[in-house]
C-alpha cells in the first residue's frame, strides 16, 4: 500500500479540560494552552531528495495570575505531574516578578471566550502519497533546469497540520485548527563571472492556509520553467540604473514592503518600547493615531485575520479575544495599531486580536497576521501605461531597515526597465531605497481586487525569548513615484 | 532528580533502545538538544513578561540503502511514552526510506568517538538575578532579557558516535536608553553573562554603560551619507563577520553560485594582510562536535593574511564534490556556517582608537543586515546604539542612525587600517526555539572609507 504524505505517530489523547482541573488551584487565575503541530517539509535538489523531515511539537504553555501579575511556564510533558509542576512555576514566577511588574494584569486581559474554528481546506494531505509528492518536487526541479547555464535548483514542500486548544480557570474555551502550505521553486544561473537567481515570488512566498488543492502541479512546473527562463535573462541583463524614477512593485514585493514598514512600526509592544533592546522602536508615537497622514490617500491597509486561505486567518488570538477585520490606514490616514487586549490597555489605544505565540514554548506577544493592503482602481496595464520612466521589481532577495522602521533598502530578483508607458529591458540586481512615511505618500496608483495576490511568510522574527511567526499579505501592483533605485555592483 | 541527570538518563535509555530496535542495513543518529531555562523581559526596568520552559527535543536521523530521513520531536520525558514515540517514528521512518529514491550524497552514520562535558555545580539562581536586576536599575530607562539555566546537546549513533555536553549559565542583554538634547531616544547597549549570577559583576558592568550615556545626552549632529572613516567597535565588527556565515564562506554555496567571497576563493582579490579569520573550538563557548556528531578541527584556518585557506565543508558537500571535510556543520538557515568565528586581534590599543580615528564617524553597533549584492559582496544594514561623530580624536556629539552599502572587499580590504589589540567575546544570545550555544572573537576595526547612503 502506498505511503501518504502524512503520519500521525501514536501519541496518548490529552484531555485539556482535565488537565485544568488538575492545575486550576494553583494560583488565583489559570490558563492552559495545548498545541500540537506537525510539519512536513519535503526538498529536492539537483532533482535529488535532500530533506525529508516531519517535525512534531507537542506541548502545554501555562499561565499563572499571581498578585496581579501573569508569568508563563511551558512543558512538553503533558502529565498530571508535569502539568502541575509547570503551573507551579508560572505562580512562582509571577509571584517573584509582581513587586517589579510593569503594569498590573486584570480579568479583562484574558476574556471567558469560547468558540471554534477550522482553517479551509478541500483535499486533506492523506490525499497524496510521499512517492507522489517526491516525484512532483523532481519534475519541478527538472523544469527549472532550462539550460547548461542553470547551475542548481531546489523545489521544496512544506506541509502543516496545526491544533491549539486554549482553555482557563475563567472559563475560556477556544478550539483551533489549521491547514498550512507553502513551497519554493529557485534556480540559479551562472555564466562566467555572473551568477543570478530567480524564484518563484521570493523565499517561502507562496504560503497559504490550504489542503493539497494548493498544490496545482502541471501549472507548477510551468512557472518554474519561465523562473529558469528569467534567471537566464537576468545573466545577460544591464544593472539596474542608479536614479530617481517611478516604481511599480508587484505584489511579491509589496508583501515585504507592507510587512517592514506598516506591519512592524505599528506594533504597540514595539511603540511601548518593549522591543527595543531587540527588534527595534517605532517612529509611531501614541498621538500618531488619528493623525498622521502615513500615506496617500490611496493607501487603505486592514488587518484581517478573516480572508479564507490567507496564511494568518484565525478567529481568536491566543489571550481569547475574538479576531476582526480592522482597517490600519484608512484613506492613508493612521487610525489604529496592532496591539492586544494588554498593550491596548497599557497605551490607551485601540488595537486588533494579535496577541500569538509562536508555539508551546513560547509566551504570545502583539505580532501581524494578515496585514493587507486593499485594492484600488488601476490596471497593471494601466500603471504601465501611465509611467514615462520607471522600473517594475518582482520578487524580494534583499531586506533591512532600522530600528525604528524609517530608513529602509529592499530588494527584487527581476526587474524591468518602463520607457514611455511600456515595459523594456530586463534589469538584474534591483534595489530601492527610501523613508517610510514620504514613501507612502509617493503612492500614486493601486491595482484594482482582481490583480491583489496573497502572498506571506513563515519566518517574521521578534521578541525576546525569539519567536518566528505565520503571517499573511494580500496586496495589488502599485506604483510610487520619485523613488530613489539603484542595481548592483561594488 | 534535576534536569541534567535525568535528561541524560532518559537519551541514554532511549538510544539503547532505538539502537537494540535496529535491523540489518539500518543505520540511526539521535540528536538532542533540551534546556530548562527562565526567560524574564524588562522594559523601563520594570517586568514585562516571565516565561520558563522545559523543553527536550530529539531528533532521528534514519538510513537504510543510501535513503535518509530526519524526524524531530519533543519528548515528555517519560520513558515509556518517549519510547513508544521513538519506536512509532521509527517504524515510519522504515516505511519512508522503502518509498523515497536514493540520495547518493547521504553520508553513512560513523563512529566519530566520544566526548563528554558535563556541567557541575550550581545553576545559576534566575530568581536572585530578577530581584537585583529590578533593584539596581532603577532610575534608568533598562530594557532586556534574562537567560538562565542549564542546556544540553547531545549526538548519539549506532555505529557508536556518543557525544554528551552540558552546561548552566545565564546572560542579560540589554539597552539603557536616555533621551538627548535634542529630543531624540538614545541608548547603549550591554551584555553580562557568566556561569552564575554576581550582582557586583552586573553592577560594575551596568555603571560603566551608564557612564558611556553622558556622551549620547548632547545634541545629535546631522550627518549627510557619503564616505567616512570609520571606527567600527568590537559589537559591530561582530555584526559584520556574522554575514560571513550567510554562504560566504560555505563550499556548498560556493559550488551553488551564491557565494558572496567568490571572488576571494578565484583569487581574484584578496582581504587587508591584518584579516585573519579562524574558526576556534578553544573558546570553549559551544561544544565542538556538529549536529551529527562530527568532529572538526579544534582550530581551521579560513582566511589568513587576507588570502582564503579554507571553506567550511560539511561530509555531505564533501561526497558531493569529492573534496575533503572539515566537518563544518550543515544545519541551519545559510548551511555551512562559522560556529566559533575569531578574528585575530591587531595592535591598535583600544586606548588610541579615538585618536588613530581622527576625524569620522564611531560605531557602536549595528542592525539588520543583510546582502544588497551578493556577487560584490555588498552588505547594506543601520548603524544602531551608541555611535558618535569624533573631531580630532575627541567625541564631538551623537548622530542619527544612518543606512550604509558597501562591500566587504573593500570594508576588509583596502580600507581596512588597522584593528585592535583587545577582541572582547560575544556570546550568542540567540532564543529562536531555544537558547542558542556558541559566539564570537572579534575586535575592532579602523577603516578609511565606508560609504553611508541614508
Amino acid at each position: 500500500m502506498s505511503l501518504p504524505v502524512n503520519f500521525y505517530p501514536e501519541l496518548p489523547a490529552f484531555d485539556i479540560h482535565r488537565a485544568l482541573a488538575w492545575v486550576q488551584a494553583e494560583a488565583d487565575w489559570i490558563g492552559l494552552r495545548f498545541v500540537q503541530e506537525q510539519t512536513y517539509r519535503r526538498t529536492v535538489r539537483n532533482h535529488l531528495p535532500e530533506d525529508n523531515a516531519i517535525t512534531l511539537e507537542r506541548g502545554v504553555m501555562a499561565e499563572a495570575r499571581v498578585d496581579g501579575h501573569i508569568a508563563y511556564a511551558g512543558t512538553s510533558d503533558l502529565s498530571q505531574q508535569g502539568l502541575v509542576q509547570a503551573a507551579r512555576r508560572a505562580a512562582y514566577l509571577a509571584r517573584i516578578c509582581a513587586p517589579h511588574a510593569l503594569f498590573p494584569f486584570t480579568e479583562g486581559h484574558r476574556p471567558p471566550a469560547h468558540g471554534r474554528f477550522v482553517s479551509t481546506r478541500r483535499l486533506g494531505f492523506d490525499r497524496l502519497t510521499l512517492a507522489e509528492l517526491t516525484d512532483q518536487l523532481i519534475r519541478a526541479s527538472r523544469s527549472l533546469k532550462v539550460s547548461d547555464k542553470i547551475v542548481s535548483t531546489a523545489a521544496e514542500a512544506t506541509l502543516v497540520e496545526s491544533t491549539v486548544h486554549y482553555v482557563s480557570s475563567s472559563g475560556a474555551d477556544i478550539e483551533q485548527q489549521w491547514w498550512l502550505v507553502s513551497s519554493h521553486c529557485a534556480a540559479t544561473a551562472q555564466d562566467g563571472t555572473e551568477t543570478q537567481q530567480r524564484s518563484l515570488n521570493g523565499p517561502a512566498a507562496r504560503c497559504r492556509q490550504a489542503g493539497l488543492e494548493f498544490f496545482d502541479f502541471s501549472a507548477l512546473h510551468a512557472e518554474c520553467e519561465r523562473a529558469g527562463r528569467e534567471a537566464l535573462e537576468l545573466l545577460d541583463a544591464e544593472n539596474c540604473p542608479d536614479e530617481t524614477l517611478d516604481l511599480i512593485l508587484a505584489p511579491d514585493q509589496m508583501l515585504l514592503q507592507i510587512h517592514e514598514s506598516i506591519g512592524h512600526p505599528l506594533e504597540l509592544d514595539r511603540i511601548l518600547g518593549d522591543e527595543r533592546n531587540y527588534a527595534g522602536w517605532s517612529f509611531v508615537k501614541p498621538d500618531d493615531f488619528g493623525r498622521l497622514r502615513y500615506g496617500s490617500p490611496l493607501l487603505n491597509v486592514t488587518f484581517d485575520p478573516t480572508v479564507a486561505g490567507e496564511f494568518a486567518s484565525y478567529a481568536f488570538d491566543d489571550c481569547g479575544n475574538p479576531a476582526t477585520r480592522e482597517y490600519l490606514i484608512r484613506d492613508g490616514v493612521l487610525l489604529r495599531g496592532l496591539g492586544s487586549l494588554e498593550s491596548q490597555s497599557r497605551l490607551g489605544i485601540a488595537g486588533v486580536a494579535n496577541f500569538r505565540s509562536a508555539g508551546w514554548n513560547r509566551a504570545p506577544i502583539d505580532r501581524m497576521a494578515n496585514i493587507n493592503l486593499e485594492p484600488g482602481t488601476s490596471s497593471l496595464a494601466e500603471m504601465i501605461a501611465s509611467v514615462e520612466r520607471g522600473v517594475y521589481m518582482q520578487s524580494n532577495r534583499s531586506w533591512s531597515i532600522d530600528d525604528y522602521r524609517n530608513k529602509f533598502q529592499f530588494g527584487c530578483e527581476y526587474a524591468r526597465r518602463i520607457e514611455q508607458g511600456r515595459l523594456s529591458d530586463v534589469l538584474k540586481n534591483p534595489n530601492y531605497r527610501g523613508m517610510t512615511v514620504p514613501f507612502w505618500n509617493a503612492l500614486k496608483q493601486v491595482g484594482c481586487r482582481d490583480e491583489r495576490e496573497l502572498f506571506g511568510t513563515p519566518y517574521c522574527g521578534k521578541g525576546e525569548p525569539n519567536q518566528l511567526i505565520r503571517v499573511g499579505h494580500a496586496a495589488p501592483p502599485c506604483l510610487f513615484a520619485g523613488i530613489d533605485v539603484f542595481g548592483g555592483g561594488s | 532528580m534535576s534536569f541534567l541527570p535525568e535528561t541524560r538518563r532518559l537519551f541514554d535509555d532511549l538510544a539503547d533502545t532505538a539502537f537494540s530496535d535496529l535491523k540489518a542495513g539500518e543505520a540511526l543518529s539521535l540528536q538532542l538538544s533540551a534546556e530548562d531555562q527562565t526567560y524574564v523581559r524588562f522594559n523601563d526596568s520594570n517586568v514585562r513578561q516571565a516565561t520558563a520552559v522545559l523543553q527536550r527535543n530529539l531528533a532521528l536521523t534514519f538510513q537504510w540503502a543510501g535513503r535518509q530521513v530526519t524526524f524531530t520531536f519533543d519528548l515528555s520525558g517519560h520513558l515509556d511514552h518517549d519510547r513508544a514515540l521513538l519506536r512509532s517514528w521509527l517504524e515510519r521512518a522504515r516505511r519512508e526510506a522503502r518509498t523515497l529514491p536514493e540520495d547518493p550524497f547521504a553520508v553513512p552514520l560513523q563512529d566519530h568517538g566520544t566526548s563528554e562535558h558535563e556541567h557541575s555545580g550550581t545553576e545559576p539562581d534566575a530568581a536572585a538575578a530578577v530581584k537585583a536586576i529590578a533593584r539596581v536599575t532603577q532610575g534608568t530607562d533598562f530594557t532586556g532579557l534574562l537567560a538562565a539555566g542549564p542546556q544540553v546537546r547531545a549526538v548519539r549513533n549506532s555505529a557508536g558516535l556518543n557525544h554528551w555536553f552540558s552546561t548552566a549559565s545565564l546572560w542579560v542583554d540589554y539597552s539603557l536608553f536616555t533621551t538627548n538634547a535634542s529630543g531624540d531616544n538614545k541608548a547603549v547597549k550591554g551584555r553580562f553573562w557568566g556561569p552564575a549570577w554576581d550582582e557586583d559583576r552586573f553592577q560594575a558592568v551596568l555603571a560603566a554603560d551608564k557612564a558611556r550615556l553622558a556622551f549620547l545626552k548632547r545634541p545629535a549632529r546631522p550627518i549627510a551619507p557619503g564616505e567616512y572613516r570609520v571606527y567600527f567597535a568590537p559589537a559591530a565588527v561582530a555584526e559584520l563577520i556574522a554575514m560571513f556565515s550567510w554562504g560566504a564562506l560555505s563550499y556548498r554555496a560556493y559550488r551553488d553560485g551564491n557565494c558572496p567571497l567568490k571572488r576571494l576563493i578565484q583569487d581574484e582579490v584578496g582581504l587587508s594582510e591584518q584579516f585573519t579569520l579562524k574558526e576556534n573550538f578553544c573558546l570553549a563557548l559551544t561544544p565542538r562536535f556538529n549536529s551529527l556528531g562530527e568532529l572538526p578541527p579544534v582550530e581551521l584556518m579560513l582566511i589568513e593574511k587576507g588570502q582564503l585557506k579554507n571553506l567550511l565543508v560539511s561530509s555531505r558537500s564533501a561526497k558531493q564534490y569529492g573534496v575533503p571535510s572539515n566537518a563544518a556543520d550543515p544545519s541551519g538557515w545559510f548551511g555551512e556556517h562559522l560556529r566559533a568565528p575569531e578574528l585575530m586581534a591587531g595592535n591598535l590599543p583600544e586606548t588610541e582608537v579615538l585618536n588613530c580615528l581622527g576625524t569620522g564617524l564611531y560605531v557602536g553597533n549595528l542592525h539588520y543586515l543583510n546582502w544588497s549584492d551578493v556577487q560584490a559582496a555588498r552588505v547594506t544594514g543601520m548603524t544602531r546604539y551608541a555611535c558618535f561623530w569624533v573631531e580630532n580624536g575627541e567625541i564631538a556629539a551623537p548622530i542619527n542612525d544612518l543606512r550604509f552599502d558597501d562591500s566587504l572587499y573593500r570594508l576588509f580590504g583596502s580600507a581596512l587600517e588597522a584593528l585592535t589589540r583587545e577582541s572582547p567575546i560575544h556570546p550568542a544570545i540567540d532564543t529562536y526555539h531555544c537558547r542558542a550555544l556558541g559566539g564570537s572573537k572579534i575586535p575592532g576595526a579602523l577603516v578609511g572609507t565606508f560609504r553611508f547612503t541614508l
